[in-house]
């Protein structure tokens, strides 16, 4: 088979599969039960610098 | 501080640099060369000399540890919000320049000083000397703040710093003296390339490696988006500028890809060159600028995370949509057009995210004009990226490709977002980072808004009457199949639009400037005598 027909069949069946699930499953993660107190920890993380202001 | 080292290596360099200028294969390239000479043999003297630039200020205000030395390295970040600011005007000024010559083609200088050569200098001095410089500095300041830890590398900073300077002016000064690769945001030749990608990797290493030794568990989201750009943006420059050079001597490439490989290539690079410098970098920047200015965490954390990820797998995807029409196969395409449309939701919720983390302190925007900049910004993130995709659909990039409408549409971007997000980060950061009480002059940051502001509606407006006027000027058939203006008419019906938009970038020009001053004499650590802002509380009325 031809290296481009070959790269453009892997491109949109395995890859597509494969970067479909991937980001499904960040955002599915980020759902996670917990998530949300994990979350609002984090996003304290700038405000909490001491030496800062 | 002795730099033993550093003096030999540039010395070596600059005699290098020397031989390059006699044994050169082109007169541009040769010419380079002196300038390279001349960049690195200054900046040998300079280290020699010891040359100490005014102190940074009262130590004593600034954050140290109990050996004396600061807690964070600050010192490449000092340098970097003073490029950035030297950088912003020059570039615009530039630009103020380039929209007069379109208007009065007289202002065109031969050689050095024409449209052709001065329109790529506009473009890579406010994407990548003002954007780039604001980009490193905040990266460096936020990493090392959210990490609690030090910047990985020691000197490397320094390194990434200098070494992105000279970049800026090899490129700057290539340009004027004529030598381009001729692709879009990445015109100059394969040697300065080479030597970007140098400093490139010393700046993913100094980021990385901050990360890697950070005391906090978590990688804060900003620092998610600023890796992003840094490894994105090594991606995209070395695969779009892999070229065989003529000679080692000289200043001519050609491109390992032709015809439409080629052209998909330069693209794919363009358009995540706005994704991923443009976009994820400073939205990193929002992302920690606005809840620090704020004092409030941002709205929503996981709405972030999933900003993020949307980012980064839809983005790369959207470089076709600036090949419509062309001999791109039409499912590449289309489906530059769908991802880009796609793009709609990750955008607006990031935009959305940026603005709500001021939910319950609007009423900042009355008194604190940093923030208003910063609100502004993400307001104008949301207008271009509301814009770029209805641009990308097929039917609507068929009036509106090669006019000014695009050329609009990219300001709305650079300066509505890049432009004021960065003087927001600018204004917050320049007296933290020189131990002062406060900006020399808060109204001053209030006529920069407002000058901003002002003059970008006024460019944005005018590009787009101008830009739809010769879309439509360029498909106007009579009843006999003829064109019925020639190219010349609608260039001559262009004038006046093109003159108000001088005037709208000059304004923008002019409220930069304001900023230079502020910074300047905030830096010297002088405080204007002013009234606050917002006027006074309203007097409570009692009950009736």
């Amino acid at each position: 088979m031809e290296i481009y027909t070959a790269l453009r069949q892997f491109a949109d069946s395995w890859a597509l599969l494969f970067m479909t699930l991937f980001f499904a499953g960040a955002v599915l993660f980020v759902f996670r039960p917990g998530a949300k107190h994990h979350a609002q920890e984090a996003a304290l993380i700038p405000l909490k610098d001491d030496q800062d202001d | 501080m002795k730099y033993g080292k550093e003096i030999v290596l540039l010395t070596l360099a600059a005699f290098l640099a020397l031989a390059g200028a006699a044994l050169g294969e082109d007169t541009a390239f040769r010419s380079h060369m002196w300038v390279l000479f001349f960049s690195l043999a200054a900046f040998t003297i300079v280290l020699l000399r010891q040359v100490s630039w005014a102190s940074v200020g009262d130590p004593a205000s600034i954050p140290l540890r109990s050996d004396g030395t600061e807690r964070y390295l600050d010192g490449p970040i000092r340098y970097g919000a003073i490029a950035t600011v030297f950088w912003a005007v020059v570039g615009l000024l530039v630009g103020v320049v380039v929209a007069l010559q379109l208007a009065f083609p007289q202002l065109n200088f031969e050689p050095f000083l024409t449209f052709g050569r001065m329109r790529p200098l506009h473009t890579s001095a406010v994407i990548f000397a003002f954007g780039g410089n604001a980009l490193i500095a905040t990266s460096f300041y936020v990493v090392q703040r959210t990490s609690r830890a030090r910047l990985f590398g020691g000197d490397l900073a320094w390194f990434v710093f200098w070494g992105y300077q000279l970049f800026i002016i090899l490129a700057a000064t290539g340009y004027l003296l004529g030598i381009t690769q001729s692709r879009e945001y990445a015109e100059p030749e394969w040697y300065v390339d080479v030597w970007l990608t140098i400093v490139w990797v010393a700046y993913f290493l100094v980021f990385f490696g901050t990360i890697l030794r950070r005391k906090e568990p978590h990688i804060y989201v900003a620092n998610w988006f600023y890796l992003s750009f840094i490894i994105t943006i090594a991606m995209l420059h070395i695969v779009n500028n892999l070229a065989m050079p003529v000679s080692f001597l000289g200043s001519k490439s050609y491109s390992l890809f032709a015809g439409v490989q080629d052209a998909l290539t330069q693209w794919w690079y363009g358009h995540n060159a706005v994704g991923f410098f443009l976009t994820a970098g400073f939205l990193g920047m929002m992302y920690y600028f606005v809840p620090k200015q704020a004092n409030r965490p941002v709205y929503s954390y996981r709405l972030s995370i999933i900003h993020f990820w949307a980012i980064i797998f839809l983005y790369i995807w959207a470089g076709p949509h600036h090949l419509h029409y062309t001999a791109l196969p039409d499912w590449a395409q289309t489906l530059g057009m769908v991802f880009s449309i796609m793009l709609w939701m990750p955008s607006w919720g990031g935009m959305i995210n940026g603005l709500m983390t001021l939910s319950g302190a609007w009423d900042k925007l009355r008194t604190d004009p940093i923030i208003r900049m910063m609100v502004m910004a993400v307001a104008f993130y949301g207008m271009a990226t509301f814009e770029g995709p209805l641009m990308s659909i097929k039917a609507v990039n068929s009036l509106s490709h090669y006019t000014d409408w695009t050329i609009g549409h990219v300001h709305s971007g650079a300066l509505g977002w890049n432009g004021l997000i960065s003087f927001g980060a600018v204004y917050f950061l320049v007296p933290r980072l020189w131990g002062r009480e406060r900006l020399y002059s808060i109204r001053m940051v209030s006529w920069h808004f407002w000058l901003a502001t002002i003059g970008i509606v006024i460019y944005a407006a005018t590009m787009w009457v101008s830009g739809i006027q010769q879309g439509l000027m360029w498909r106007e058939y009579d009843d006999q199949g003829f064109l019925v203006y020639t190219f010349a008419e609608t260039v001559a019906a262009m004038f006046p639009y093109y003159v108000m938009r001088a005037v709208g970038g000059g304004m923008y020009l002019l409220g930069a400037i304001l900023m230079a001053f502020n910074v300047y004499k905030t830096i010297r650590g002088e405080l204007r005598e002013e009234a606050p802002m917002g006027g006074r509380a309203p007097a409570l009325q009692p009950a009736e």
